[in-house]
């Protein structure tokens, strides 16, 4: 289906372990290893959505820094328009950056308090493009408001003079002024009222469109997701259990931990809210520091069998763009 | 329906084309609720008037402060007394030198060794603080080890070994007061830096490519100046305080220079002859400006204490 499509990144294998000293510990103790991405592979095609959703704590966020280097990574390839990022030099990367660029949860915590919103806004022209001068900045920025729904006259004033939905939008500016290939949204959402919620993902689906951007979209909100996203990666302990097109996702999902996951989404019609099946999990999400052996997935799984904790079930290609990484899915 | 749309059409076009309107920074919220606080804008207004009479009050002196009126030694109780005629407003101290003149040359020089020292504090402080904390993991453990180590050593100890080895000027003073003043200020400011470091606007900066320097300078300072000023405001006293201990024991500003401290040390010694005044005036100085200067202190922390928000 997308196959035609230009390849812009490509994440290979990518590991990143966090260090874990034990409370008290001497100096010299060895960590332990906190395995928060365990080799996540996917690739991500000019102008699609590659929603990544599970649960808290299974690495979605760790997985998007980790591709911007913003979390040194364990090991793996983060490959950018043919250059890999994890080994680029800091020219290199700093090239990368202008094209890659990042919206964040809490929208006032990502605002220097201190900065007026056209600084803001400024801040990534200011930094790729020092040669650029005032006034060509300034319209530049005033445009960009005008693009993402700010009025442009209020370029002077403070984050804390706006609304979460402005300031998301204020977020959304800075990280287009440099017209960017792609966008990290990591839960751009999930801090703001619902009826903004739709306008802020609306805004972002018009710009996509018209700039022509790649998204990958973290979130917690399954429909959310849906709607957006044109391919799904369903995430469980930072590993990959299946990727696939929303739509598919939705209508067949075949790993176990994503039935789980699609028949939890509440639906707004009461009836079929009562007739629905939902199948509920046992016990808890396991530590990362150790993770089970085998599928980590098979400690609340209802089909899990023995060979689930022997061998790790890899990302397999079940045809029709459908990859799952299950023995036993359906 | 139609005029309506209209309406509307034309208040949109007014909002695009209006003016840009002036935003109101926390700076300006601060400045505002700091000129509500009646206690701090009195400290304020009595530090002035501190500061202005040591730089007018000389041109009405009649007498310099080394000076020695040699009609008074020997009698001061009865002629050394503040009178207007003498032209000893203040009285003159035990060897007949014009306390007024003397007053205000210890003022001068007691209000510097505060300026000075806090100037250090922040200096230093902030940007060994903001490193640490910024940078972090192997730096920051040496760096903040180095403070604890130096911390460890009494201070007062090595001023008054560096005063009675390299003699008591007027500089070494300030060298001492400087080389010991930032330890508590790059400490508070870098566990302000831990806790702003990991806030997403640091992560966009990171993620837009801003250099580290950078958004030390940035990002990080410009949100820890609250903390720093009102930290800074509580520090000038400590430094007066500890520069008049110092003189009090003999070893601070040289004659005939003089400072609150060496003032106050010989009103306390002659008290008991009667001459109440030699000790009255300095110590009616120290003490209004080191409460103007908590005032101060307390109304900034008011005004620029994100909590209270």
């Amino acid at each position: 289906m997308t196959v035609q499509k230009e390849k812009l990144l490509s994440v290979d294998n990518l590991k990143v372990y966090f260090d874990i000293y034990p409370p008290n510990s001497l100096p010299w103790t060895k960590p332990q290893k906190l395995k928060a991405v365990d080799g996540v592979s996917f690739d991500l095609y000019a102008g699609e959505t590659l929603g990544i959703v599970g649960e808290s704590g299974c690495g979605k966020s760790t997985l998007a820094r980790a591709v911007i280097k913003m979390v040194p990574a364990e090991a793996g390839k983060v490959m950018w328009l043919g250059t890999d990022l994890l080994t680029a030099n800091k020219r290199a990367m700093q090239k990368a950056r202008a094209d890659l660029q990042m919206i964040f949860q809490d929208p006032l915590a990502s605002l220097n308090p201190r900065m007026t919103i056209g600084d803001i806004i400024a801040e990534p022209l200011k930094t790729h493009h020092p040669e650029m001068g005032v006034t060509e900045r300034k319209a530049k920025v005033k445009e960009m408001m005008a693009k993402v729904g700010l009025l442009p006259n209020q370029i002077n004033r403070y984050p804390h003079e706006f609304s979460g939905g402005q300031c998301q939008r204020i977020g959304i500016a800075r990280a287009l002024i440099l017209k960017p290939k792609m966008i990290i949204c990591d839960e751009p959402v999930s801090a703001l009222d619902v009826s903004i919620q739709a306008q802020i993902i609306n805004l972002l689906m018009d710009l996509q469109e018209e700039m022509g951007l790649s998204l990958i979209f973290i979130a917690h909100d399954l429909s959310i997701v849906q709607h957006i996203s044109t391919r799904v990666m369903v995430l469980y302990l930072g590993n990959v259990c299946e990727i696939t097109t929303s739509e598919q996702l939705y209508k067949t999902p075949r790993h176990p931990y994503t039935q789980a996951l699609i028949s939890a989404v509440p639906i707004p019609d009461p009836d079929y809210e009562k007739s629905k099946e939902v199948i509920l999990l046992e016990g808890d999400l396991p530590s990362p520091m150790n993770p089970p052996s085998g599928c980590v997935f098979r400690t609340r799984c209802p089909k899990a069998q023995a060979k689930c904790a022997e061998l790790k079930p890899m990302l397999e290609d079940a045809g029709n763009d459908h990859q799952v990484a299950c023995f036993y899915a359906d | 329906m139609i005029v309506d749309q209209k309406k509307m059409e034309n208040l949109a076009d007014n909002l695009m084309a209006a003016e840009e309107v002036q935003g109101r920074s926390l700076w300006a919220d601060a400045a505002r609720r700091f000129s509500h606080n009646k206690a701090a804008i009195g400290g304020l207004v009595t530090l002035t008037l501190v500061v202005l009479f040591t730089l007018i009050g000389p041109s009405f002196a009649q007498w310099s402060n080394e000076e020695i009126d040699w009609a008074v030694l020997g009698q001061v109780k009865t002629m050394g007394a503040p009178s207007i005629e003498s032209g000893h407003y203040f009285g003159t101290d035990e060897l007949g030198r014009d306390l007024y003149s003397r007053v205000i040359q210890g003022t001068s020089i007691s209000l510097m060794v505060g300026v000075i020292g806090s100037f250090v504090a922040v200096v230093v402080g902030t940007l060994y603080g903001a490193i640490a904390g910024y940078v972090g993991g192997r730096v920051d453990n040496f760096m903040m080890r180095l403070v604890d180590i130096f911390m460890s050593i009494p201070y007062m100890f090595v001023l008054i070994l560096l005063l009675v080895i390299f003699g008591r000027s007027l500089n070494m003073l300030f060298i001492g007061i400087g080389l010991i003043s930032w330890f508590d200020m790059s400490r508070i400011v870098r566990g302000q830096t831990l806790s702003i470091k990991n806030k997403e606007f640091i992560e966009a900066a990171v993620a837009a490519g801003v250099s580290n320097f950078t958004i030390i300078m940035r990002h990080i300072v410009p949100n820890l100046v609250g903390i720093v000023i009102v930290y800074a405001s509580l520090l000038v006293p400590g430094f007066i305080l500890a520069e008049s201990f110092i003189s009090f024991l003999g070893l601070g500003v040289q004659e005939p220079n003089t400072s609150w401290g060496a003032l106050i040390s010989e009103g306390a010694r002659t008290m008991q002859y009667g001459t109440l005044w030699q000790i009255g005036f300095p110590l009616f100085f120290f003490t209004i400006t080191l409460f103007s200067m908590f005032f101060i202190g307390d109304g900034l922390r008011d005004a620029l204490d994100p909590k209270d928000r």
